[in-house]
């Protein structure tokens, strides 16, 4: 369902551009969980947003190479057609619960906002679901403002949200790392879970192998091109 | 966290003095003008420039008009003009703002570049110039104070909205497919309502003050209809005979724009973390 063909994305600063992923690929099947791994700034992150066509102007661009999604190219497509995929076809959680919700709206206009960016409707009872099936309180949930919950009741918000509008692929960008071990395991067997009851393709991007055994059922790494600073 | 602000605010005692004042000030601007014995605009040229008496609490001009309920009427004219101005600049201020920070490129260097060119004009001379051709009145000189006012407050909210578009929040919104107007409206505008709150509060005052000023020299709110500002035009005039024409308006302005910059410091203290 999702193909990435010899993606190559430079970074500009201070006007000259430098690589930060070259020539890389991935091809990943529905309903399968797929581990990304490499070290910190290799570009694993780079390989999201690129599929989000999210990456901005002003900071990169994608040199070369092709992303297929549905037999839709999504460097070609659009930006009004990329929005009606953002959301609806893919979904994306972040590293950092703890700034990855707009800290003066409450939860519920958050999902609600989510929903109506592609003009669903955002009723009390699709929210409570929504919360219920990432193992919240929806009562007490859908009142709070993100800084009355813990980080791990966040990530699961983040999901909720992130599958709201049922889609097919979930990029985890290090869904974890900023989490205490306990909570890692609960936020990664959630994921899981959902992922083999809804049939949704997962990329878990991550530096940790560990946790990727358990979870996904291969293993893609990015070679890190900054090595060659380090060694001398 | 409101009730956070509510009680971090009650500490502030200048904030809520200040607070205080302008409620017992929009009371009188509201219900003043039914509570007054005598008409503001009603001439008595036997009690010309009278001191104050318990008859005329704050004296009579030089047309024999009851200063006190000129006071009165004046700061309905005050309060509105400083509100209304304000309304306005924070209106055009906020967009203009939100647009340059947020789309950058083009819109930013035209909206930023348009914003050097109004700072780098004295206000008052230009809102001497165009009210010069325009008629003065009260309408005018709100809408002129308000289209003065807003570059600063742009830049303002530029700012604000350039570090709060970087935030991981608003690449959520993005991810989940918002529209721009959508992340810029109801994501990122609530981020920068409290430098908003708090630049409004102090512009209140100094639209208050600009306000007084073009009054004073002619060119505000004319008479018969009565503001602070032209009370003071005419009492220096009779500065070394009459005192009170000059006295209670100038400490009306005072107690205002004081009270506005009072609470507004106090509105900063309590919404900026970093204080």
């Amino acid at each position: 369902m999702l193909t990435i063909e010899n993606l190559s994305v430079d970074y500009v600063s201070h006007g000259t551009w430098t690589p930060a992923l070259q020539n890389f690929s991935l091809t990943m099947s529905a309903g399968e969980a797929v581990g990304l791994v490499g070290p910190s700034g290799s570009g694993k992150s780079t390989v999201a947003l690129a599929v989000m066509r999210l990456i901005r102007p002003m900071e990169g661009r994608i040199a070369s190479g092709h992303i297929v999604y549905q037999g839709k190219d999504l460097l070609a497509v659009p930006e009004y057609t990329m929005r009606q995929i953002r959301g609806q076809h893919i979904g994306m959680i972040f590293q950092d619960p703890f700034t990855a919700l707009n800290p003066v709206l409450r939860i519920d206009t958050q999902l609600a906002e989510a929903l109506q960016a592609h003009g669903r409707p955002a009723t009390a009872a699709i929210l409570e679901q929504s919360v219920r099936e990432v193992q919240l309180d929806p009562q007490r949930t859908l009142l709070s403002y993100p800084h009355q919950l813990s980080g791990g009741q966040r990530q699961r918000v983040m999901i909720a949200m992130a599958l709201l509008c049922k889609p097919k692929l979930l990029l985890a960008d290090e869904p974890t790392t900023a989490l205490d071990v306990l909570v890692q395991k609960e936020i990664l067997d959630l994921i899981s879970k959902l992922q083999k009851e809804r049939q949704i393709a997962v990329l878990f991007i991550t530096h940790n192998l560990k946790l990727l055994e358990r979870y996904t059922s291969r293993v893609v790494t990015v070679e890190s091109l900054r090595k060659e600073s380090y060694v001398h | 966290m409101l009730r956070l602000y509510a009680s971090r605010f009650q500490h502030n005692r200048l904030a809520v003095s200040g607070l205080v004042v302008l409620i017992l000030l929009s009371g009188i601007a509201v219900i003043g003008p039914w509570c007054i014995h005598l008409p503001p605009a009603t001439q008595n040229l036997l009690e010309r420039l009278q001191p104050p008496s318990f008859q005329h609490w704050m004296g009579t001009d030089d047309l024999g008009r009851d200063v006190f309920s000129r006071m009165v009427y004046g700061t309905r004219v005050s309060l509105s003009v400083g509100f209304i101005a304000v309304g306005v600049a924070v209106t055009i201020g906020t967009f203009l703002g939100l647009v340059a920070g947020f789309f950058g490129g083009w819109w930013d260097t035209a909206i930023m570049r348009s914003v050097d060119v109004m700072l780098s004009i004295p206000t008052i001379f230009l809102l001497l110039t165009v009210l010069a051709f325009l008629n003065p009145n009260i309408y005018n000189v709100m809408a002129v104070i308000g289209l003065t006012a807003w570059p600063g407050l742009a830049r303002l909210v530029r700012g604000e909205c350039l570090s709060v578009r970087e935030r991981d929040y608003i690449l959520a919104a993005r991810v989940a497919g918002l529209s721009n107007g959508r992340i810029l409206f109801v994501h990122i505008l609530p981020n920068v309502a409290a430098p908003i709150l708090v630049s409004a509060t102090l512009g209140v005052g100094g639209a208050v003050l600009t306000e007084s000023a073009l009054s004073f020299l002619g060119l505000g709110v004319q008479p018969p209809m009565a503001s602070w500002g032209n009370i003071l035009s005419i009492g220096r005039d009779y500065l070394h005979l009459a005192w009170w024409l000059t006295l209670f308006p100038s400490l009306a302005i005072l107690i205002t724009v004081m009270a506005f910059n009072f609470l507004g410091e106090g509105l900063r203290d309590v919404l900026d973390p970093r204080l």
